[in-house]
């Protein structure tokens, strides 16, 4: 299985935000997305699954397992979200629901795709939870996300993205908001996620400590568009565009 | 039932307990509020009653028994008027307690029949008006959020700006003069047609007793009597909930857990019903419970062009005559309704949100 983002380009109002993005996410693999911020990682992210803001048209093609997402009906679009491509925000405080319980946050899609009883559900939503690290499995399901310290939440949130086995995780600065102390924690997470289900990670981050940490691929954008792709090594040893150079040399 | 699923139904029960039991405590903690603030408002009418300049004594007996000094004793010590404002403060609280409160002195019946009476006309004219603006205030709201910059949306602005804008007093008189007067499209005044005869009082209102009693003519009328009113009261409350919905439910719109929501695949339906209104109705409760204490006192206006048998009539007959028993009892039972109406929108605070009540 890949995941292949070809020529994306994405128009709001007359401004051309997304440049002819190129990308392709292998299956077990994490595809390091960097770049400074404004240079368009997480519209190319939510090009992927439609949830572009109003306003916005996207070309190009998004292709998942034979597939182009871009032509689909939102309606056949909404079988893919959630269920064959899942997403993790940047925040944990505010992409959680904080007045609906974490039971419900984790169960309410499995129900509707995978068509799971209301048990069944919390049977594996409580595995799940277990699977993150997050202690007390069973009695988290009945707590809230205010409730939960922030690397938690943000354990919670990828327990949610994983509910339905997606094939692909795109994951949008998934640590930028959390502690420093906790950081480490979540990327291991994912890390390991990706090995144990073979999953495609399509991690964007502004940070290349985190990509040189759990890359195997790195692209780096600027405006809009990818300007140098390659294995993790390459690029960050060797940056062949001045702009990766660049942002190399800014790292403290 | 399977034996497995025994032990998950005890687990489940155990779980909903273990939720419920700070929210029992939440609950408990604003009762006691409710319940120290009611106290207040005894002493706060006790006190304001009791400064309005003006002599009772005046107002209530005749030229002739004023001149004599024996009976304007009398009455006073009567109405126990002798005794040091502590003293009577502690008698009306005493009284109070055993549901006395007093004689009115325009009536001559005890005050506690009175409000029993006009009490419930008012509650059954501002309690429809309060489910008809919420529904509509709710329903317009999140109508123009959804169809932002669009003509619904421009129509309902603009219908709330009028809404906003119109005195309630104006607005009365020109729905009666119109829907009554010209198109004869509602019946008149009052409660029910003067030829039915109003049902026999189980709840005192109307409608409710009628159906109970299956008069449905009466019911029928009850109701015809009671949309124009209503309509005219809740105008204002529905414009101010259309207002403030829409810009709750557009700030919502935009928040990170709504564009999560829709990334899980979830419906459009869902995502409004679950996500967007719940989140926008803490902002929305908030607004409401404001605008309904502004409703009651829209109360007094619309009873008295509609001749609407309620408190606000009441409270005007009582207030122009220093009718002070009377006065009393209708002060402590507007300072109750906002109460409860406080009462009302904490809990559901804690309802809704649990962060409230679960720290
Ligand atoms: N709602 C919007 N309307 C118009 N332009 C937007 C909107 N959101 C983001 N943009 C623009 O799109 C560009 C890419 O943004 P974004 O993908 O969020 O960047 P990144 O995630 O790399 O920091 C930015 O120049 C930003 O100004
Ligand atoms: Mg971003």
């Amino acid at each position: 299985m890949t995941f292949t983002i070809t020529e994306l380009r994405v128009t709001i109002r007359g401004t051309e935000i997304l440049r002819g993005v190129d990308l392709d996410v292998q299956k077990g693999q994490v595809h390091g997305v960097a770049g400074e911020s404004g240079s368009g990682k997480t519209m190319t992210g939510l090009a992927v699954l439609g949830l572009l803001p109003h306003g916005a048209v996207a070309s190009g093609r998004v292709e998942l397992a034979g597939r182009d997402l871009l032509g689909l009906p939102d309606k056949d679009l909404g079988r893919v979200r959630g269920n064959e491509i899942a997403m993790v925000f940047q925040d944990p405080a505010t992409s959680l629901h904080p007045m609906l319980s974490v039971g419900r946050q984790l169960t309410e899609h499995m129900r509707s795709h995978l068509g799971l009883s209301r048990a069944e559900a919390r049977e594996r939503a409580a595995e799940l939870l277990a699977k993150v690290r997050i202690p007390g499995p069973a009695e988290a399901l009945t707590r809230y996300p205010h409730q939960f310290s922030g690397g938690m939440r943000q354990r919670i949130a990828i327990a949610v993205a994983l509910a339905c086995d997606p094939q692909v995780l795109i994951a949008d600065e998934p640590t930028t908001a959390l502690d420093v102390t906790v950081q480490a924690g979540i990327l291991r997470l994912l890390r390991g996620l990706c090995d144990e289900l073979g999953l495609a990670i399509m991690l964007i981050t502004h940070d290349l400590g985190v990509m040189s940490a759990i890359a195997d691929e790195v692209s780096v954008m600027r405006s809009g568009a990818v300007v140098e792709s390659g294995p993790r090594d390459t690029v960050l040893r060797a940056p062949s565009h001045p702009y990766t150079r660049s942002l190399l040399e800014a790292l403290p | 039932m399977s034996p497995t699923s025994v032990p998950s139904d005890v687990t489940a029960l155990r779980d909903r307990v273990r939720r419920l039991r700070p929210f029992a405590g939440f609950l408990a903690r604003r009762v006691l509020i409710a319940v120290l603030l009611a106290w207040g408002i005894t002493l706060v009418t006790f006190v304001l009653t009791n400064m309005v300049p003006g002599d009772p004594v005046a107002a209530n007996l005749g030229q002739r028994a004023l001149g004599d000094e024996t009976i304007v004793a009398q009455w006073r010590a009567e109405h126990g008027l002798d005794k040091s404002p502590p003293e009577q403060y502690l008698m009306h609280l005493q009284a109070l307690l055993h549901g006395d409160l007093g004689m009115s002195q325009q009536s001559h019946r005890p005050v506690g029949d009175d409000l029993a009476e006009f009490v419930p006309a008012t509650l059954e004219l501002a309690g429809v008006a309060i489910v008809v603006s919420l529904v509509l205030g709710v329903a317009f709201g999140m109508i123009a959020a959804l169809r932002r910059d669009r003509p619904a949306d421009h129509a309902l602005r603009m219908l709330s700006l009028i809404g906003i804008s119109v005195p309630t007093f104006w607005l009365a008189l020109l729905a009666f003069y119109v829907f009554f007067y010209r198109l004869q499209l509602t019946p008149g005044s009052g409660r029910v047609d003067p030829g039915l005869g109003a049902p026999e009082s189980v709840t005192g209102l109307h409608t409710v007793d009628a159906a109970l009693a299956g008069q449905w003519d009466v019911f029928a009328s009850a109701l015809g009597h009671l949309i124009l009113p209503a309509l005219v009261l809740s105008l204002y409350t529905i414009a101010l909930l259309t207002r403030f919905t829409r810009s709750a439910v557009l700030e919502v719109l935009g928040q990170d857990h709504v564009r999560a929501g829709r990334a899980k695949g979830l419906p459009r339906r869902v995502i409004l019903r679950s996500y967007v209104l719940r989140s926008a109705l803490v902002p929305i409760i908030t607004v409401a419970g404001l605008a309904f204490g502004s409703l009651l006192s829209g109360t007094v206006l619309v009873e008295a062009i509609f001749a609407w048998p309620g408190i606000g009539q009441y409270a005007y007959k009582s207030a122009t005559t220093l009718d002070l028993p009377a006065i009393m009892g209708v002060g402590l039972v507007v300072g109750i309704v906002y109460l409860v109406i406080n009462l009302i929108v904490d809990v559901l605070y804690g309802v809704i949100d649990p962060r409230v009540r679960l720290r």
